[in-house]
């Protein structure tokens, strides 16, 4: 069961949630299935088109949910999905084509090296060609904001969805994962179970097909949820 | 006796009838139904013992003895709606992992069976 054991090498699952990604699903599963060795699973939160077969077709292993839970319930099953098959290490990137698949190797190796729990991709480390809407920027500052204030981790961007967490982190999220917007929540959630999380840069492009889940209209109710359930998720026991 | 409490008492009395009834069909759950029931006794209670009501109204200082009944009211009101509010919570949980658990299980079945249960949807 040690990741490390001589002779076995790490198994690694890259789970990518997805909700109506036909048009870029497809590629990027197989620019994943071309150039790297690791294993894809698309988690397809309900989808009404052809973002399922499509993700199939290209040859990503695909779990399909009879209706939409949100982005936090569909990468919360595929963890539960590398718990049941026993991976080492989880990979989470989004479906749209934001992040970079040469960056994984970026967030693996600080886990493969056992010197983190979970490592976070910032677009804001480094260089960076990363223009956001002004509300998403305010947004990722007061986030930045509550994150280092209340867990002492010094994050750059907390609502980074390209991140890799090792097999204890994976079999926690299991049972644990936030709904909505689950990315600044589980920085709390690292601090109880005293994670060691850790940024590397990497880069993120404008979406190359289909919309933000965070619309304009949503962000002040973002904000307030993430706020209180992070708030919450630090009086609260997991049992 | 006046016509007013007349009213009352025939109105908590159906009330509580219909609410017994409900549950002997099992149209409402026990657990769901005892806030129910207990709202229409209270309100039963003080429609037969008006005195009581304008005791309590007096004892906790409010002078006209109906704006306690619509203080009570509104309070029970509240009350249920929070019941609600933490049961859709808790279906909203249980309804997550069964999807959840749903695709797990989709996933390990072999191709072909697998359409079959998409079909059958």
């Amino acid at each position: 069961m040690n990741p490390g054991m001589e002779g076995t090498p790490p198994r690694i699952l890259v789970v990518i949630p997805a909700y109506q990604e036909e048009r870029s699903i497809g590629g990027l599963v197989r620019s994943l299935r071309e150039r790297t060795p690791y294993d894809v699973l698309v988690v397809n939160d309900g989808s009404t088109d052809r973002t399922s077969e499509t993700a199939r077709e290209a040859g990503a292993i695909v779990l399909d949910l009879p209706c939409n839970l949100g982005i936090g319930g569909a990468v919360q099953t595929g963890f539960q999905y590398a718990r049941d098959r026993g991976y080492d290490t989880v990979v989470r990137i989004d479906g749209d084509g934001q992040h970079d698949i040469d960056d994984i190797p970026k967030v693996l190796e600080p886990i493969l090296a056992g010197r983190a729990d979970a490592v976070i991709g910032s677009r804001f480390l480094g260089e960076t060609e990363y223009r956001g809407s002004i509300s998403r920027i305010f947004g990722i500052h007061f986030f930045r904001f509550l994150v280092n204030l209340t867990t002492g981790y010094r994050v750059t961007d907390p609502t980074s969805g390209f991140f890799a967490i090792n097999r204890r982190l994976v079999a926690f999220y299991s049972d644990h994962y936030p709904s909505d917007y689950p990315e600044v929540d589980a920085y709390i959630l690292m601090h109880r179970l005293k994670a060691r999380a850790i940024e590397v840069p990497v880069r993120m492009y404008e979406r190359a097909e289909g919309k933000s889940s965070i619309t304009t209209f949503l962000a002040v109710y973002y904000m307030l949820k993430v706020t209180l359930s992070f708030l919450i998720n630090r009086i609260r026991r997991f049992g | 006796m006046n016509r007013v409490t007349l009213f009352s008492i025939c109105a908590s009395a159906g009330f509580l009838l219909y609410i017994l009834e409900m549950v002997r069909r099992r149209k409402l759950r026990e657990e769901y139904s005892i806030l129910w029931l207990f709202g229409s006794v209270v309100i039963l209670v003080l429609s037969l013992k008006q005195d009581w009501l304008v005791g309590i109204a007096h004892a906790v200082g409010i002078v006209y003895p109906p704006s306690f009944l619509f203080l009570v009211g509104i309070l029970f009101i509240l009350l249920i709606l929070i019941h609600f509010s933490i049961a859709i919570s808790k279906l909203h949980q249980m309804n997550k992992k069964m999807a959840q658990e749903i695709a797990l299980m989709k996933s390990a079945l072999p191709p072909g069976e697998r359409s079959r249960v998409k079909d059958e949807r």
